[in-house]
């Protein structure tokens, strides 16, 4: 029995587009997009970080900090970590996240430096609050890098695996993202284990 | 020893295990009293079908070697606190061997009851009875605070918890008559029925040059229309078969329907957590 060419298409066509969806036609935007969110979420996080020190800095000032060269550097640092941008297309170039990681980890130690520099601050409950403020919010970053390594982790692998590494060099020309590294010490929190 | 420890370090962060959520009160570190939890439980009840926010209070014997951050909020996304995208669930988790509290606040909660907030409770209301030993007086009064706090009236939050309630109630809530039918998948089968006695008249009015053509050209676009109708019936049944006569494990507090503001306990919604909250230790 002779097909038509139409009867012919219309028979393979449903079969095309199941074997065109496997080779991450959809998946791989998916997922790419997912990990971009992820990101803007990492963002927004140390924005909202950045948004808290001048406030940290007032409390310290007005408690009659004695050593200001440690507030001038909190300062500092961060408008150093504002100042280094990483947008989504970035993300595949592993130098720029490194940097703008070093910038953010420095801004973070200043934090702590500073805190550590002013203990009888600890008592009054204002700067307690402020402090709990600041530890929700290192607390969310932590979480948010773990997120978007977790997506990005997802990516990666399905750019490479079959059959979506087919679609991914075919039809995007996908590059691995880069991840966070662990960079300065308490980044995460390992879990002790009692021998 | 050394091989054991080996061991230990070797297993993946997924391989944690938590409780079992069995109630919006789960004191597997033993430390309130029968009529103290059963009030609690109540009370939490009472909150989520008025709010339709979930509180949930936890104790834990042993944090397993983690920070209690790191546990709270990787509990609340195994358990699902709060609705889905609404994410509008807390949990007060105690854990008394390590002698640290927290308060765990789920991604839409997080501008209500703010880490600024959740730290002044545990410092004024939770610790000092802590501290004097009343455990039990301790969680009542944190639980107390939070549901006042999130009692307030909000009301683009409300808007977005009745919504993600309803999508709950559709897939949990059991339905009244037995054996439900299943709408979707009859609703779908009548367009299967009459592609077949279409393509059956298609047939059989050939007769001719006319007729043959129209034959041929049928039968293409009849094969399409098999393969929709066969994803439809695959989509829909699923959504059908699973929202009628669904019976959902999560135990039946006597008398609800299983939605989520029916009152008794309903288990998780798939809330998400994303590190909002405080903590503190004694």
């Amino acid at each position: 029995m002779s097909l038509s060419a139409k009867t012919r298409f219309a028979l393979v066509a449903p079969f095309a587009a199941v074997a065109l969806g496997g080779c991450g036609i959809n998946s791989i935007p998916t997922a790419e997009e997912n990990a971009k969110a992820k990101w803007a979420d990492v963002q927004n996080e140390y924005q909202r970080r950045a948004d808290l020190v001048p406030n940290l800095v007032s409390t310290v000032k007005a408690a009659g900090a004695q050593e200001k060269s440690i507030l001038v550097e909190v300062t500092q640092a961060r408008a150093a970590a504002n100042n280094v941008r990483v947008s989504a297309s970035d993300l595949t170039d592993p130098a720029k996240l490194a940097q703008f990681d070093r910038a953010q980890s420095t801004l973070g130690l200043s934090l702590q430096r500073m805190q550590e520099a002013y203990p009888e601050l600890q008592s009054q409950a204002g700067y307690q609050t402020l402090q709990s403020q600041l530890e929700g919010t290192e607390n969310r970053i932590t979480i948010a890098r773990r997120d978007y390594n977790q997506a990005v982790q997802s990516y990666n692998t399905r750019i490479r695996t079959f059959p979506d590494a087919l679609g991914a060099k075919v039809f995007y020309g996908s590059k691995p993202m880069a991840t966070f590294q662990a960079t300065s010490v308490g980044a995460e929190t390992a879990p002790k284990v009692n021998f | 020893m050394l091989l054991v420890a080996l061991a230990l370090l070797c297993v993946p962060a997924t391989a944690q295990t938590f409780p079992a959520f069995s109630g919006l009160v789960v004191d597997t570190a033993n430390i309130l009293p029968a009529d103290r939890k059963a009030g609690l439980e109540a009370k939490l009840q009472a909150f989520q079908q008025r709010t339709q926010r979930q509180l949930v209070v936890v104790t834990v014997p042993d944090l397993q070697g983690y920070a209690i951050e790191d546990y709270g909020y990787r509990l609340g996304r195994s358990w699902g606190v709060g609705l889905k995208d609404a994410d509008n669930g807390v949990i007060l988790i105690v854990a008394p061997k390590e002698r640290k509290i927290r308060i765990e606040v789920g991604r839409r909660l997080e501008p209500v009851l703010t880490d600024a907030l959740s730290s002044i409770i545990i410092r004024n209301r939770v610790l000092p009875p802590f501290k004097a030993g009343d455990m039990g007086g301790g969680i009542e009064a944190g639980a107390d605070a939070i549901i006042q706090q999130l009692s307030a009236p909000d009301e683009q939050a409300k808007a977005e918890a009745a919504k993600a309630a309803t999508q709950f109630d559709r897939e949990h809530r059991k339905s009244s008559s037995n054996g439900g039918v299943p709408l979707g998948l009859i609703f779908w089968g009548f367009v299967v029925l009459f592609v077949i006695l279409a393509m059956r008249r298609g047939r059989s009015g050939s007769g001719g040059p006319w007729g043959q053509r129209r034959y041929r050209s049928d039968s293409g676009g009849n094969g399409l229309v098999w393969l929709w109708a066969a994803s439809e019936i695959l989509n829909n049944s699923h959504r059908g078969g699973g929202g009628s006569g669904g019976l959902w494990g999560g135990g039946d507090a006597g008398g609800s329907d299983g939605s989520w503001g029916g009152g008794g306990f309903t288990g998780g919604g798939g809330g998400d957590f994303g590190g909002g909250g405080a903590s503190g230790d004694w």
